[in-house]
């Protein structure tokens, strides 16, 4: 149960002996493929792709020239998580081995991406949020400090799915990184002491933060969780240098506290208007809605912008909260000096299946109508590859990546996606075989981009959902969800696939099937090379061009977290990942959770109950690199 | 810890305070008062005895071989949001409730003191919330989940749907058992080596 405390047998050996044997729960078989729409049918752009029109390539000032660090979990403001390093080809990565392994001492889902920077390791890890730094100029690595910020255990209590955090980012000579519990925490790089702490979270709300902060000139981003609690999500910037608050965008309400003003323009007109986030719920709905700001922030240096995703509104059940629901499920860009949004796009108007719009943006200039333009790709929960024209928040194209009939398309003219009544949710009904289900086909775990081969590698989920609404009454720091949920395999069975996604011909290149989600990261490499990791502890590397698995490494549980690539002081090529399964589609292993249970954990122990038979929680560095 | 309350509070155990102070642990004993109300005892381990005392609570008896409470419980499960956390006792937030460990102890008495005071890993503080009948029908259900005819009844993924009433035999738990299947040889005494 990983809690402090003596567990105590129950009852007399005749009440206790017989309950981890009934009703195992076996996963359900995948819904069949004739349920869920084709690329063709569904996937739209308002123009047929022109690939000789230029290459796709992240701009230089969002991928400056690679200095085999790794500072941020996102690599660059483009966020490629392109590593230019190439010493690890196709032909020697089969000679990778573990060099260095440290133990977090922490079993519970490990999300978080080692950041590499002056020759020193840091990682932070789930709750309690213990940062470590390593020497990477000594033989083994060893531990140079450690810092144990102390998050209340409470917080533990109103973190919906697993007790995770997405890491750091070292800038100007800080450790920058968030607490379960709210806080964000600036520590110097070379001794782990405190600069400064900011509390920016209220747990009695049910706020909580296990986003990785983004820096940016002198800029820290910062976002809340806690979509299932009904809290109001917002993005705060932080002074760098003091960690003084300077300005804290909420993504419902009225104008004033959205900050919206003169500056906004929406490519859209239902997304134009006075007060919208307060005109589009039902009254006083929007101070409990959601939006919250748990996922990847970017800084676009080409266009002086902040870009990010707002989360589902709340709660669950859409029938309590009639409207488009704004500023929810969409994306914002906005004035980085002052917060003043410029545009914002909404993926899931009146959201219904619990689809954040958080998930990554990768920011490049690409060939799209004949000539080269600024574009977002976004891997949407719902299922959809967005191409975004990042100066107004305009659809470019919308392609299905992975299996969908919760909606038919994104209409190209309204921006709207197009919904499928047989899909939408109802109090008291229960509604079968949705796709893609709660968590998406892909959710927080970050594809990568190779302006080599111009693919995104995209880790994600084939998983589907029966979904019954239920009234929920709002209580303070409690759960906010109204529905009942049993996930399933989506169609073929295999749980999770990694697709190699060509954003400039709307088609997939190569992908490979899972048993379990891909819920790591990707990184990939100029040695034409893509690491990822699976739920049931493998790390692999497979070609970039075709997907041809290349090396395996068995680790010690399972893998969600987010790879790196960097240069060690010896010169050489070093990948390094963090093992320890869980999340919310790990839980029912690094959780208090019962797999009986189909609906625990938010209806993912329903298609997650084999996962105890091939992981056990855990918490361990790995370092590989070729013998030298 | 070696503070003026604690040597007093447990002064017929020498053991225990003799690092702390030689003078006091060699004075006199002198008996402690029968125990007052000690409020629910959560730990198996009680120092002096050999096993811990059973606290009842009288308000208990009535949630006992009742059908009703249980049934009542699980719709205020569901109303107060305890499933948001506990799904139908597989947990999430929250830990599982239908299995057989209680980390803060499985007695009607024992779960009623947590939903009045919260625990401190996230469990919130019900106390003064909700109407302590309510609470106490939450514990009938919230021990319900695990009784083997709760779970016999289980048909599809969503346990709890059909919560047996909680037998009185469940209130003679004192607390700590050996493991079911072990032989109780903790007490025998051998002579060897031979």
């Amino acid at each position: 149960m990983n809690r402090p405390g003596f567990v105590v047998a129950a009852l007399a050996g005749a009440f206790a002996a017989g309950a981890a044997q009934t009703h195992a729960q076996t996963v359900p078989p995948p819904v069949p493929a004739s349920e869920v729409f084709t690329a063709e049918q569904i996937g739209k752009a308002i123009a047929e792709p022109t690939p000789d029109a230029g290459k796709a390539a992240p701009s230089a000032a969002n991928a400056p020239p690679d200095d085999g660090q790794w500072t941020s979990p996102g690599k660059n403001f483009a966020q490629t998580r392109y590593s230019s390093l190439n010493e690890l080809n196709a032909s020697n990565v089969n000679g990778l081995q573990p060099l260095i392994t440290f133990s977090l001492n922490v079993n519970k889902g490990q999300e978080a991406a080692p950041i590499v920077a002056n020759n020193t390791m840091y990682i932070v890890t789930a709750y309690p949020n213990y940062v470590y730094a390593l020497d990477l100029t000594k033989e083994g690595a060893p531990l140079k400090w450690k810092f144990a910020p102390k998050p209340v255990p409470a917080s533990q209590g109103v973190a919906c799915c697993d007790v995770v955090n997405r890491g750091g980012t070292v800038d100007s000579g800080k450790y920058i990184f968030n607490t379960l519990d709210g806080q964000t925490i600036a520590l110097d790089a070379n001794t782990g002491q405190p600069v400064w702490r900011t509390l920016l979270g209220n747990i009695r709300a049910g706020e909580t933060i296990t986003m990785a902060p983004l820096v940016a000139k002198g800029k820290v981003y910062v976002g809340d969780s806690g979509g299932e609690m009904g809290v109001r999500g917002w993005l705060a910037a932080l002074d760098e240098d003091t960690g003084k608050l300077l300005w804290k965008a909420y993504s419902t309400g009225p104008d004033s506290e959205v900050l919206i003003g003169k500056e906004y323009k929406a490519a859209y007109p239902t997304l134009q208007g006075k007060d919208l986030g307060v005109s589009s719920w039902p009254a006083q709905s929007w101070k409990i809605g959601g939006g919250t700001v748990w996922g990847w922030v970017n800084y676009d240096a080409d266009l002086d912008t902040v870009l990010y995703g707002t989360a589902n509104p709340g709660p669950w059940n859409a029938n309590q909260r009639p409207g488009d629901n704004l500023w929810t499920a969409g994306i914002f860009a906005r004035d980085p000096s002052n917060g003043a949004a410029r545009w914002f796009y909404q993926y899931n108007p009146h959201d219904e299946h619990d689809y954040d719009g958080v998930n990554e943006q990768i920011l490049l200039d690409m060939p799209f109508n004949g000539k080269m333009q600024k574009v977002l790709v976004h891997l949407d929960r719902n299922g959809y590859v967005y191409v975004i024209d990042r100066t107004n928040g305009h659809v470019l194209s919308a392609d299905p990546y992975g299996p969908v009939n919760s909606t038919r398309g994104v209409d190209m003219r309204s921006g709207r996606p197009i919904k499928n009544e047989a899909k939408e949710t109802k109090v008291g009904q229960e509604v079968r075989d949705i796709c893609p289900t709660a968590s998406g086909a892909k959710d927080w775990q970050p594809s990568s981009f190779s302006p080599q081969t111009g693919l995104m590698y995209i880790p994600h989920e084939n998983i589907c959902m029966d979904w019954t609404s239920q009234q929920v009454s709002y209580i303070a720091g409690t759960p906010f969800v109204g529905a009942k949920v049993l996930m399933k395999p989506g169609p073929g069975g295999n749980r999770g696939e990694l697709t190699a996604w060509d954003p400039v011909r709307r088609r997939a290149a190569w992908q490979i099937k899972e048993n379990f989600p891909i819920w790591s990261g990707t990184v990939a490499t100029a040695g034409d090379l893509v690491f990822y990791g699976t739920m049931d502890g493998w790390f692999k590397a497979v070609d970039a061009r075709t997907g041809k698995p290349l090396w395996k490494y068995k680790t010690a549980s399972g893998v969600i977290g987010q790879p790196i690539s960097y240069r060690g002081p010896d010169g050489h090529q070093y990948i390094a990942v963090l093992s320890g399964v869980g999340g919310w589609s790990g839980a029912v292993v690094s959780g208090p959770v019962d797999p009986r249970d189909g609906s625990a954990a938010l209806g993912f122990v329903n298609t997650m109950s084999d996962l105890p038979k091939y992981s056990t929680a855990g918490g361990t560095l790995y370092v590989f690199t070729l013998a030298h | 810890m070696c503070s003026r309350w604690l040597i007093s509070a447990i002064a017929i155990l020498p053991l225990l305070t003799a690092g702390c102070d030689q003078k006091a642990s060699s004075r006199q004993p002198t008996p402690l008062p029968p125990p007052a109300a000690a409020g629910v005892v959560d730990s198996a381990l009680v120092p002096g005895i050999a096993h811990a005392s059973v606290t009842t609570d009288p308000k208990a008896d009535a949630y006992y071989d009742n059908a009703d409470a249980v049934v009542t419980g699980k719709r205020l499960f569901t109303q107060y949001n305890c499933s948001g956390c506990h799904s139908n006792g597989g947990g999430g937030m929250g830990p599982s409730l239908m299995d057989d460990e209680w980390i803060y102890g499985g007695r009607l008495e024992q779960i009623h003191q947590t939903l009045v005071e919260g625990r401190p890993n996230g469990m919130p503080a019900w106390g003064s919330k909700v109407p302590d009948q309510q609470l106490w029908q939450i514990a009938a259900y919230v021990r319900s989940m695990s009784l083997p005819a709760t779970l016999a009844a289980q048909n599809g993924p969503t346990p709890s749907q059909t919560p047996a009433p909680v037998p009185r035999s469940a209130a003679s738990d004192p607390g700590w058992h050996p493991p079911p299947g072990t032989s109780n040889d903790y007490t025998s005494v051998t002579q060897g080596p031979h």
